[in-house]
């Protein structure tokens, strides 16, 4: 359910890097989600065209990058890959770890078009 | 961090931000986390609430897990010793507030309608319609939901969990994302686990444990007044804590262990 709102600050983000670089459209946006930031990539994927509709990103490609699961040890110091709902240290099994990887919710990069007569160097 | 000086670039993450793109358009890296917006938000609550001396704490869990119950036994136990005051989410209905306000307690209700979370502008509204000079403690009672509450900072300084024996003992397996946020898991309605065969509290701890969260475990029975003393007690904890960090302006997030911030580019 949360991923329209998860979706409609996306939208703002987007909109206001489009705003900051000058440019008429994004045409595709990354966004990096780990399993443990509680939002679904498919569900954003299907909210994100309702809360881009006639905005200047209604028809960029939406790129989910999953992130995996890591965690780095606190006692032995390794980094393991885990499950979501089992971050144990994958080689000595402790669970005093710490994770690393798998909670970022991130719009990684942004595609842009400009329109050429306007285009300001950056 | 910020988007113009490039500080928002770290070794973990900076083979993200240049990529070849296709001639005529143009990459920008952004690395910002997404709730961007609502995170400012939540950081500018916080600095109300320590300006203020304030300890805010968001109780979060299922519907029907004992939230509001919780709090009724903890305003009357510490009446006499803190002021405190809720604010409410629910999607319809004053009940909450109202239960609230009979035990003589400043109460806001935040009515959703259809959203499954509070986020850190609706706390933001309910602080307005709220009078926070001379409160101690605040307490934000969350939608009950062990889904979307987890990824929203409000600018709580302590996620409260609540786990009622009648769930599984395995919610914190399923549920994972809103059990790593807790600072605090509650095992409430413990007077039934006389009544129930199925709920191991050991085995609950141990599935909390499984998701490296250090969290300290109280079990207890709002309604029977049992095992109270080590919530209060570390409630009192908690807000002496909170005293000694404002005294030298220092705060406090959530936990979802602070430091591993470090290691990945999620906003700060």
């Amino acid at each position: 359910m949360h991923e329209l709102a998860v979706a409609q600050a996306l939208v703002e983000q987007v909109d206001a890097v489009i705003d900051q670089h000058h440019a008429t459209r994004a045409t595709l946006i990354r966004v990096r989600i780990g399993p443990l930031a509680g939002v679904v990539p498919e569900l954003l994927a299907t909210a994100f065209p309702l809360a881009a509709a006639g905005r200047r990103m209604e028809h960029a490609e939406l790129d989910c990058v999953a992130a995996p699961v890591t965690v780095r040890c606190r006692t032995c110091g390794a980094e393991t890959e885990a499950a979501m709902n089992r971050l144990l240290c994958g080689a000595c099994g402790d669970w005093h770890t710490q994770v690393i990887s798998g909670d970022e919710l991130l719009l990684e990069s942004v595609e842009l078009e400009t329109a050429p007569s306007l285009t300001p160097e950056s | 961090m910020c988007d113009t000086c490039g500080c928002n670039l770290t070794p973990g993450n900076q083979h993200l931000a240049y990529k070849p793109v296709a001639r005529g358009a143009t990459a920008v890296s952004v690395l910002k986390g997404l709730l961007q917006k609502n995170d400012d938000q939540a950081s500018h609550n916080r600095e109300h609430f320590d300006r203020r001396g304030i300890l805010a704490i968001n109780l979060m869990s299922s519907p029907g897990s004992g939230k509001t119950a919780l709090l009724e036994a903890t305003l009357v136990a510490l009446k006499d010793e803190f002021t405190c005051a809720v604010i409410e989410g629910d999607l319809e209905t004053e009940n909450d507030a109202e239960r609230i306000r009979a035990k003589g307690v400043q109460a806001h209700q935040i009515v959703t309608g259809t959203a499954c979370h509070l986020d850190a502008h609706l706390v933001h509204d309910a602080l307005h319609h709220m009078t926070l000079d001379g409160v101690d403690l605040l307490f934000i009672e969350n939608v009950g939901n062990l889904v979307c509450p987890a990824s929203f900072d409000l600018g709580q300084h302590l996620n409260v969990t609540l786990l009622s024996v009648t769930e599984g003992d395995d919610k914190p397996a399923k549920y994972p994302v809103m059990f790593r946020a807790a600072d605090a898991m509650l095992v409430t309605k413990t007077d039934l686990l006389a009544v129930l065969d199925d709920f191991d509290p050991d085995k609950a701890e141990a599935h909390l444990r499984k998701l490296a969260n250090p969290a300290p475990v109280m079990r207890l029975s709002a309604r029977k007044d049992l095992g109270m003393d080590a919530w209060l007690a570390w409630l009192r904890e908690q807000l002496a804590a909170q005293r000694a960090r404002v005294a030298v302006g220092q705060s406090r997030r959530p936990a979802i262990q602070p430091d591993g911030q470090k290691f990945h580019s999620a906003t700060a």
